[in-house]
C-alpha cells in the first residue's frame, strides 16, 4: 500500500495502437497497415513514452485503461503485456480497474485472448458493424460474420463476461430489414454492452469520394427508422441507452468512455493520443515515423473557463442522465442559469432539453439534432 | 512640335482581335520605351483587365516615330474601353482623335462591336484605316475579310496592312500608314483655350490628373481654367504628356496636342469626361459638342457581410469613386441586410468590376442584391419618381402606370444560329426590328429589348446559343410603358426586403417559382419547417418548403475527438454567425445573390 502510493495518480489511461490489417473505407482514425518490425519499434517508443513521460492528472488511482486503435488485437499479445507492465510500474492502477481492449473478428485467436485475460484485461470490445456479409464487404471490413462468431466464442471461452459489440446503421445498401436483423442477431448473443453508430461519412476517406452526392446511402426516412429502431429493439432486450450511441446492461456502462463525458482527467499514450489534465488538453502528433524515432511532443491547448463550461455542457449532455446543475456550480462557482439562462429557457421551450430536479438532459428530439443544441453552448 | 507632325489616333477592334497587342508593338517600335520596360501588355496594367483581357480604363501613350521620309512624328495613341457598358467613354476618347486604326481578325471577320465602334468613329469624322491582324493563323482569310470591310463598312481596304501583332509581322506598314493616312490636327494655338476631357485619374499627391486633347488655344502652369459643364475652376499646376506608364511634365500644351493637366482638383466629378476645359479669364465661345452627364443604368444594393465593416465599405467606395465618376452610391438600410449602399453602375460589367475590386483590393466580404434598372413610376397624383430600389415602390393604389428603359440592340451572328437567337430575343420580350445579311453566312439582327432583360445574363445566353459566335451591342433607346409588378419573397411568412425585385407581370410566376426553388436549396434546414413564398401584391404565387431538420448528430465522441469535435461545433456556430437573421430563420449570405443565377440551370 505504501509503495503504491508513491506511484502516479490519474483518472484514466488510454493507449493508442495505430495498426490494422487493412484500413476500412469509412475509417478516419489514425491507423496504418504495417509490418511487424514497425510495430515492434512502435511499442518500444510507446513504452519509452510511458516510462519517461508519465505524469499525474488527478488525485485518484487509475480507474480504467483502454487499448484503442486501430486494432490493438492484431498486435503481438506480449507487446500489450509490456505496455501494461510499464503502466503498472508508473501508475497506481486500482485492483478493480476496467481494462478494455478493442478487437476485430479474426484479429486475435483464442490463445492471444487468454493471454489478455491472464494479464488482467477484463473487457473486450469487438467491431462487428453488421451481421450481413454483403454490408461488411461494402464497408471494406476484413472479416465475415462467421469470423465474428468464432471470436465472440473465443472471448467467452477465455472468461470475459464484459463484452461490447459495435454495430452500425445507415450503411450503403442497408435496408431497415437487414439492420433489424443485425440488431436481432446481436441482442441474442447477449453481450453486456452495445455501441450503435450511425455511419458518418468523414472527409478524407474513400467513402467521402464515393458517397459525396449521397447516392447509394439510405434516404433520410430510412435512416431515421433505423435510428429509432435501435433504441426500441435494444431497450426491449434489456439494454439501457446511457449515451447517444451507447447501450448497456445496467451496471455495465463503459467507465472509460463515461470518464470522457464527465471530464475526468485522462492520460493518452501513443500516436495521436489525446490527454486531459483537468485544465489543459494535449494532443500527440500523428506522424508515425517521428513517433518511432522517439519524438513525443504534444500540442497543448489551455482551456479558458468559457471553454471548460462549454465542454461541461456538450460532453455532459451526450449522456442520457445529462448534467447536474449543482455540479456545474461546484466546478465553475457560477450558477448555470447566470451563464446559460436564456439559452436553457429557449431550448426547453423548443423541446430540445428537459429539466428535472437537479438534472438537465436532452429530449429524444434534442438527441436527433444534438449538434445544433451543443453549438449554442460555445461561448466565443 | 509643329501640328503637321502630330498624329492623334486610337485603335478600334472587337474583343480579342488584337488591339492591345498591336498597341504594344507600336510602342515597342517607336521611341521612349525599351523592350525591357515592356510589360506583357503595356496598356492593360490593371490586374483585373489582364485577367479578363479587356481594357477598362482608357490609357494613353505618347511615342516618337522616325518615318521613312526621315521626319519625326509624335504619335498620341489613345486607348478606348472595349465594352458596351462604356459606350459614352468610348465616344469621348474617339472625339479626342483625328483618326483610327480598325483592327479586324483575319479569321473572325467583322463583329457587331467592330461595326458599332467604326460607325461611332465615322460619326466623329475620324479617318479610319483597316489593318488585318492574325494573318499567320491557319484559318486566316484576309481576302474575304478585306472584301467584307469594303462591302459592309464601305471603307477602302485593298491596301490594308496584313499583319500579325503577336509575331511582329508588318508593323512597319502600320506605322507608315499612321503617318500617311491619319490627318494632322488643325487647331489655333492662339485662340481661347478649348480642350476636351477624355479621361481623368486621381492621384493622392497631384489631385485629379485630367487627360485632355487641346482643340484650340494653349495651356500651361498658372493658366486659370474652368470646366464649362461642371463649372469647376482651378489654376493649372502642371501640364505634360504621357510616357508609357508615367507622366512627363512639359512647358505647355498647344492646339493639336494630347496631354494632361493637374490643378489641385480634389474630385473627379469636377472633371467629367466630355466636358470642355477653357481659360477662365478668356473663355472660348462654346463648349465642345457631345458632353453628357453620366447616368447609372444598373443599380443594386451593396452590403458588407459583416455589419461592422460598413465604414470600411464607405471608405472603399469613396476611394473608387475618386477614379470613377460613373460610380454612384448612396446609403440605404435594409431590414434583412442592415446598413449598406445603393450603387449605380454603367452596366453589369461595371458592377462586376466594382464588386471584384471592393472584394479584392479592399478585402471586403459583400452581399449584393439583385441588380435592377431605373424604372419610372407615374403616380396618380401626377408625380413621377425614378425607382432604383424595389422596396421604395409606392402602394399600387398610388401608381398610375410604370415605364421601363428600352435599348436598341444589334446582334451579329452566323446564319445557322439566327433561329435560336431570335427565340432568345423573343423570350426576353424583344421587339423584332430588322435583319440584314452582311454576307451569305452572316446576319445583323436588330431588336428592341427591355434593358431589364439583358442586364443579367443575356450576353452569356447569346454566347451559349451561338457557340460563342454571336456579338452584341446596344444603346439606350428611351422609356416605354410596361406592365410591371413587384415580386416579394416571404421566408417563414416574413417579407425579406432585400429579395424583392421588379418584374414584368407575365414573368412574375416563372421567376417567383424559380426564386423559391433556389432559396429552398440555399437555406439550411432549421429545427422547424420554413415556408418560402413568392408574392405579388400580397397574393402568394409560388411556394416551396424547407423541411425541418431531423438529424445532426456526432455519433462518436471519444477522448481524442473532443478537441476536433469542438472545432466542428465552433465551425457550425461560426457559420451561423455569418448568416442573416430574418425572424427566427438564419439565411446564408449566398441566398441573397441566388436571384442573380436564376437562369443558370
Amino acid at each position: 500500500m505504501y509503495l503504491n502510493s508513491m506511484k502516479i495518480k490519474n483518472g484514466e489511461i488510454y493507449v493508442h495502437i495505430p495498426f490494422c490489417v487493412k484500413k476500412c473505407d469509412y475509417c478516419d482514425f489514425v491507423s496504418f497497415a504495417c509490418d511487424d518490425e514497425v510495430k515492434h519499434a512502435y511499442f518500444d517508443s510507446l513504452i519509452k513514452e510511458i516510462e519517461l513521460n508519465a505524469e499525474p492528472g488527478a488525485d485518484m488511482p487509475v480507474d480504467s485503461v483502454f487499448f484503442g486503435g486501430g486494432t490493438p488485437g492484431i498486435a503481438d499479445a506480449h507487446e500489450i503485456l509490456r505496455v501494461l507492465d510499464a503502466l503498472r510500474s508508473k501508475y497506481e492502477v486500482s485492483p478493480d480497474a476496467e481494462i478494455s481492449i478493442e478487437l476485430n473478428p479474426a484479429s486475435a485467436d483464442l490463445e492471444k485472448i487468454k493471454i489478455y485475460r491472464s494479464a488482467g484485461i477484463n473487457r473486450v470490445s469487438i467491431g462487428l458493424q453488421s451481421s450481413d456479409d454483403r454490408e461488411l464487404k461494402i464497408l471494406g471490413r476484413p472479416h465475415s460474420f462467421n469470423d465474428f462468431l468464432r471470436t465472440y466464442d473465443d472471448v467467452h471461452k477465455a472468461g470475459f463476461d464484459n463484452v461490447n459489440i459495435d454495430i452500425m446503421s445507415a450503411l450503403p445498401g442497408q435496408s431497415v430489414k437487414s439492420y433489424l436483423s443485425t440488431l436481432d442477431t446481436v441482442t441474442k448473443l447477449k453481450p453486456s454492452h452495445i455501441s450503435a453508430y450511425s455511419l458518418i461519412i468523414e472527409e478524407g476517406t474513400p467513402f467521402f469520394e464515393r458517397y459525396k452526392d449521397n447516392k447509394g446511402l439510405p434516404d433520410e426516412d430510412t435512416e431515421r427508422e433505423m435510428y429509432y429502431a435501435t433504441k426500441e429493439v435494444l431497450g426491449k432486450a434489456g439494454y439501457m441507452r446511457y449515451e447517444i450511441s451507447n447501450y448497456a446492461v445496467p451496471g455495465k456502462e463503459c467507465r472509460h468512455n463515461t470518464g470522457y463525458w464527465e471530464r475526468k482527467p485522462y492520460r493518452g499514450f501513443g500516436l495521436a493520443a489525446a490527454s486531459f489534465d483537468g485544465s489543459k488538453r494535449y494532443q500527440m502528433h500523428n506522424d508515425l515515423k517521428r513517433y518511432i524515432k522517439g519524438d513525443h511532443e504534444r500540442e497543448i491547448t489551455l482551456l479558458s473557463k468559457e471553454d471548460a463550461m462549454a465542454e461541461f455542457m456538450f460532453l455532459g449532455l451526450r449522456m442520457m442522465k445529462g448534467i447536474k446543475k449543482t455540479l456545474f456550480k461546484e466546478e465553475f462557482s457560477a450558477d448555470i442559469y447566470d451563464i446559460y439562462g436564456s439559452l436553457l429557457e429557449k431550448q426547453k421551450e423548443t423541446g430540445l432539453i428537459k429539466e428535472e430536479g437537479d438534472r438537465i438532459f436532452l429530449t429524444d428530439y434534442g438527441i436527433d439534432v444534438s449538434n445544433v443544441v451543443f453549438a449554442d453552448y460555445l461561448l466565443v | 512640335m509643329n501640328q503637321d507632325h502630330i498624329r492623334n489616333f486610337c485603335i478600334i477592334a472587337h474583343i480579342d482581335h488584337g488591339k492591345s497587342t498591336l498597341a504594344d508593338r507600336i510602342i515597342e517600335m517607336t521611341g521612349l520605351l525599351t523592350s525591357r520596360e515592356m510589360q506583357a501588355q503595356v496598356l492593360d496594367n490593371m490586374d483585373l483587365e489582364r485577367e479578363r483581357g479587356i481594357t477598362i480604363k482608357a490609357q494613353t501613350v505618347r511615342t516618337v516615330y522616325k518615318a521613312k521620309n526621315g521626319e519625326e512624328y509624335i504619335f498620341n495613341l489613345i486607348d478606348t474601353p472595349g465594352h458596351v457598358d462604356f459606350n459614352y467613354e468610348v465616344s469621348r476618347s474617339l472625339a479626342a482623335c483625328d483618326g483610327a486604326i480598325l483592327v479586324v481578325d483575319a479569321a473572325q471577320g467583322i463583329e457587331a462591336q467592330t461595326l458599332a465602334n467604326v460607325y461611332l468613329a465615322l460619326d466623329h469624322d475620324l479617318d479610319v484605316f483597316p489593318v488585318i491582324n492574325k494573318i499567320d493563323l491557319p484559318s486566316a482569310e484576309p481576302e474575304k475579310v478585306i472584301a467584307e470591310i469594303e462591302d459592309v463598312i464601305g471603307i477602302e481596304a485593298e491596301d490594308a496592312p496584313l499583319i500579325s501583332a503577336k509575331n511582329g509581322i508588318n508593323i512597319d506598314q502600320v506605322l507608315e500608314a499612321i503617318v500617311n493616312k491619319i490627318p494632322a490636327p488643325k487647331g489655333d494655338s492662339n485662340a481661347p483655350l478649348q480642350a476636351l476631357i477624355f479621361d481623368s485619374l486621381y492621384d493622392s499627391y497631384k489631385g485629379v490628373i485630367v487627360f485632355v486633347r487641346i482643340k484650340n488655344g494653349t495651356v500651361k502652369k498658372g493658366t486659370p481654367i474652368k470646366m464649362m459643364a461642371t463649372g469647376a475652376t482651378a489654376e493649372v499646376v502642371e501640364v505634360g504628356y504621357f510616357g508609357a506608364g508615367q507622366f512627363i511634365p512639359c512647358e505647355e500644351l498647344t492646339a493639336g496636342t494630347v496631354g494632361y493637366i493637374t490643378a489641385s482638383i480634389k474630385n473627379v466629378r469636377d472633371t467629367a469626361v466630355g466636358d470642355t476645359v477653357t481659360n477662365a479669364e478668356n473663355p472660348c465661345k462654346e463648349a465642345l459638342p457631345g458632353y453628357k452627364k453620366v447616368q447609372s443604368m444598373v443599380f443594386c444594393g451593396v452590403y458588407p457581410a459583416d455589419g461592422a465593416k460598413y465604414p470600411d465599405l464607405r471608405d472603399a467606395l469613396e476611394k473608387l469613386q475618386l477614379n470613377d465618376a460613373s460610380l454612384f452610391f448612396e446609403p440605404e438600410t435594409s431590414v434583412a441586410l442592415g446598413f449598406g449602399f445603393r450603387c449605380g453602375f454603367l452596366g453589369l460589367l461595371h458592377l462586376e468590376i466594382i464588386q471584384e475590386r471592393l472584394e479584392r483590393e479592399y478585402n471586403l466580404d459583400l452581399v449584393t442584391t439583385a441588380p435592377g434598372v431605373v424604372y419610372r413610376v407615374h403616380k396618380t397624383n401626377g408625380d413621377m419618381i425614378e425607382l432604383t430600389n424595389p422596396t421604395n415602390l409606392p402602394d399600387p393604389s398610388e401608381i398610375d402606370y410604370m415605364e421601363e428603359p428600352m435599348v436598341n440592340a444589334e446582334i451579329m451572328v452566323t446564319t445557322e444560329f439566327v433561329g435560336s437567337i431570335m427565340e432568345l430575343c423573343q423570350q426576353r420580350r424583344g421587339r423584332y426590328k430588322s435583319m440584314e445579311y452582311i454576307e451569305a453566312t452572316r446576319a445583323l439582327i436588330k431588336y428592341e429589348l427591355p434593358l431589364n432583360e439583358i442586364i443579367y445574363d443575356f450576353f452569356d445566353a447569346l454566347k451559349s446559343r451561338s457557340r460563342g459566335y454571336a456579338s452584341f451591342d446596344y444603346e439606350l433607346k428611351g422609356y416605354e410603358r410596361s406592365e410591371l409588378v413587384k415580386l416579394d419573397i416571404l421566408i417563414n411568412r416574413e417579407e425579406v426586403d432585400a429579395l424583392s425585385f421588379i418584374v414584368f407581370k407575365d414573368s412574375a410566376y416563372e421567376r417567383g417559382r424559380k426564386m423559391c426553388e433556389k432559396l429552398k436549396d440555399e437555406i439550411p434546414r432549421h429545427l422547424f419547417e420554413i415556408p418560402i413564398q413568392a408574392a405579388v401584391g400580397g397574393k402568394i404565387i409560388a411556394r416551396e418548403t424547407v423541411k425541418a431538420m431531423r438529424k445532426d448528430v456526432l455519433a462518436k465522441c471519444y477522448g481524442g475527438d473532443i478537441s476536433r469535435k469542438k472545432k466542428l461545433l465552433e465551425k457550425q456556430k461560426e457559420g451561423k454567425k455569418r448568416m442573416r437573421q430574418i425572424g427566427n430563420v438564419e439565411i446564408p449570405q449566398q441566398a441573397f445573390m441566388s436571384v442573380l443565377k436564376l437562369d443558370e440551370d
